[in-house]
């Protein structure tokens, strides 16, 4: 440490100690033991077993982050051109669902994608589903044997768990973004223009290498949130394909309590997301403003 | 900062458990642990002004969920309602304490039926709290006939429509079942062959979704034709959707007994052998049955439940809802009580659980 602690920094670091190292340390010790707390090395190595649970989540976590992105961007950069009193509708808006339980805004996304729900009601009485069971029976090879369909599935599908991650964490993509797109130097703009730059050239040379660090916590912010939801899949997803949380989850409150195993598989999954924030930071680098894990 | 810190956790922890050992002395105080929706809550209300012993009421989301808040030492409680498999367990694992039913007189107003079952063969640990079944909850208007297998929850001609229970247990037990072997059974090559049946059926897209809770939506709205379930939780549902019906498999199934335990390091035993006393009482099992639709073992109030229905709502109970909730003898002449099984065997059932979920 450069600079003398200062008594300020005294709960702040109590904090860390007793709710983040202290926690981090158990998780280290649990996924190491046995039952009766013998040293052991099983819990790893029955890792490969849950490889495909591993590589579920992380490509849903990640189609989730590249969607928050692509919508959270064009978001935050357009709100930040806009003038201060729609930034601040805008900003409530954005923050309003957040004021709702999570659990609660989940729930009702399965009341609109169910089977029977709001949105197959809709597409029924727009003619939407008949539409394309007609289309689809003349397409088909053999239509006298075509089922017409009476809902499209929505839920308990990979793409229900993806909207249910994007719509829970896309504040958190767009927040990031937009408090640094919104102090950026204007005049780093005005001057990229002087000297010749369109639009894109402004975008492209200026506006989005300085957005960067927005962008990488953002994508921290929501990619790790994604990678070990368990509620989310549960609910959305119908249980059918496991997930990294809910597989977590199950070592803890499900029939055969094995704590130990629970925290090998966290630890794993912990060193994951690490190495791979520490890839992706390396493309932040060179840049003004480190970016927090 | 490195001394700093350590200092820092140092004392934290001497203030933390320090803040444990203090208590006063002066208030009287239970801590009850039971599930979500399983209690009329005015009974609460009631016994704090009969005793003024003041009742700290916390819910777990399952038996596993309460068991490893035991294990952790995170819950901090004297009374707790587990289903018999985990009583068992419990026992086992030396962790309840021996009941002193001369300060529990309404023990007496059990019915036989309820004691001396497996979980607690001599009556040692036990107050029975309520007891009911495990069947097929479906949606009439959606199936072509009446369902009276376990083949459905396992049939092609459903796929897309069936609710698994999102359970290791109850989902062998009807797979074991529907190939009519025991659901306790230790044997692994019938354990097997019921995960096969499962994983087969799931593999052809007869399984909608595993669910727990999420199960009053989908079943509610139509958005299923067929879930297993427990009865009291089917004639909840069926108040918002009529068109539900409940059956329990001609091939047998579960019944289960949930019954009320003091934990061996429990703080304030007499408080507990208060506060079950009370939940004993006919009056409590009345008003209990009459909110959360479980049967109750005590014999006066069961048999008294629909002269008690009749005169609070003034219509009569409909019979075939009160056999739902109470099965009579001959259904559970066909339903067994699940037994604690052996630690291989319950690795074995999560082992098998994860693989139906990769």
């Amino acid at each position: 440490m450069k600079n003398k602690l200062s008594w300020f920094a005294v709960p702040y670091v109590v904090w860390i100690a007793l709710f983040v190292v202290a926690p981090i340390i158990l998780v280290v010790i649990y996924a190491f033991s046995t039952a009766d707390g013998s040293f052991t090395l099983d819990n790893f190595s029955r890792m490969g077993t849950y490889a495909v649970v591993f590589g579920r989540s992380f490509k849903l976590a990640i189609i989730a982050t590249a969607v928050c992105l692509l919508i959270g961007y064009p978001i935050s950069y357009l709100m930040s051109r806009e003038g201060p009193r729609f930034q601040r509708v805008g900003m409530v808006l954005i923050m309003l669902p957040m004021w709702m339980n999570f659990l609660l805004r989940t729930y009702s996304w399965m009341s609109i994608l169910e089977n029977n729900g709001l949105l197959n009601r809709l597409f029924q009485s727009i003619g939407l589903i008949d539409l394309y069971n007609q289309i689809a029976m003349a397409l088909s090879a053999n239509p006298a044997a075509y089922e017409p369909i009476t809902h499209f599935q929505l839920i308990n599908t990979q793409g229900a768990v993806v909207l249910g991650m994007v719509y829970n964490y896309l504040p958190f993509m767009i927040l990031p973004i937009y408090s640094v797109i919104v102090k950026l130097d204007r005049s780093l703009i005005e001057a990229a223009r002087d000297l010749g730059a369109n639009t894109f050239h402004v975008f492209r040379r200026v506006i989005l290498p300085l957005s960067l660090p927005g962008v990488l916590s953002g994508i921290t912010m929501v990619f790790v949130p994604s990678v070990s939801t368990f509620a989310i899949s549960k609910m959305l997803g119908g249980g059918t394909e496991m997930m990294l949380g809910d597989l977590i989850e199950q070592q803890f409150l499900g029939g055969a309590y094995n704590p130990q195993l629970g925290a090998a598989i966290s630890l794993v999954m912990m060193l994951i997301v690490v190495v791979c924030m520490v890839v992706m930071n390396r493309f932040g680098e060179g840049e003004e403003q480190a970016v927090m894990l | 900062m490195k001394k700093m810190l350590a200092l820092a956790m140092i004392l934290t922890t001497v203030l933390t458990l320090s803040a444990c050992g203090g208590s006063s002395e002066e208030e009287r105080v239970v801590n009850v642990c039971s599930w979500g929706e399983y209690i009329d809550d005015s009974l609460i209300y009631q016994f704090e002004d009969e005793t003024g012993i003041k009742v700290n009421y916390q819910t777990a989301e399952s038996n596993e969920a309460l068991y490893s808040l035991l294990k952790t030492g995170a819950g901090d409680f004297d009374v707790i309602v587990p289903s018999d498999y985990m009583i068992a367990r419990l026992i086992d694992e030396g962790m309840l304490a021996e009941l002193n039913y001369d300060n529990i007189p309404n023990y007496a107003l059990i019915d036989d039926a309820y004691k001396g079952l497996s979980f607690d063969p001599e009556n040692k640990y036990t107050v029975p709290y309520t007891w009911g079944t495990v069947g097929i909850i479906y949606n009439t208007t959606m199936v072509d006939e009446p369902i009276t297998s376990w083949d459905a929850m396992f049939d092609e001609k459903y796929a897309g429509n069936v609710l698994m229970i999102r359970n290791s247990r109850d989902a062998l037990a009807a797979a074991l079942l529907d190939l009519g072997y025991d659901l306790n059974t230790t044997d692994t090559a019938q354990i097997q062959e019921a995960y096969e049946l499962l994983a087969d059926a799931k593999n052809k897209g007869v399984y909608q979704a595993f669910v727990m809770d999420e199960i009053f939506n989908k079943m509610e709205g139509g958005n299923a034709a067929i879930a297993m379930y427990y009865a009291g939780d089917y004639l909840t549902m069926r108040e918002s959707n009529p068109d539900l019906a409940f059956v329990v498999p001609e091939e047998g199934s579960n019944w289960f007994v949930d019954a009320m335990c003091v934990l061996k390091d429990a703080q304030h035993k007499d408080e507990a052998e208060e506060w079950i006393n009370f939940i004993a009482s006919t009056e409590s099992n009345l008003a209990n049955m009459d909110y959360i639709w479980y049967a109750s073992p005590n014999k006066e109030a069961l048999e008294s439940y629909p002269a008690y229905y009749e005169e609070t709502y003034g219509e009569p109970l409909d019979m075939g809802l009160y056999e739902i909730m109470a099965a009579p003898q001959e259904v559970l002449d066909r339903c067994t009580l699940y037994e604690n099984l052996p630690a291989d065997i319950l690795t074995l059932y999560n082992d098998l659980w994860t693989q139906l979920g990769i």
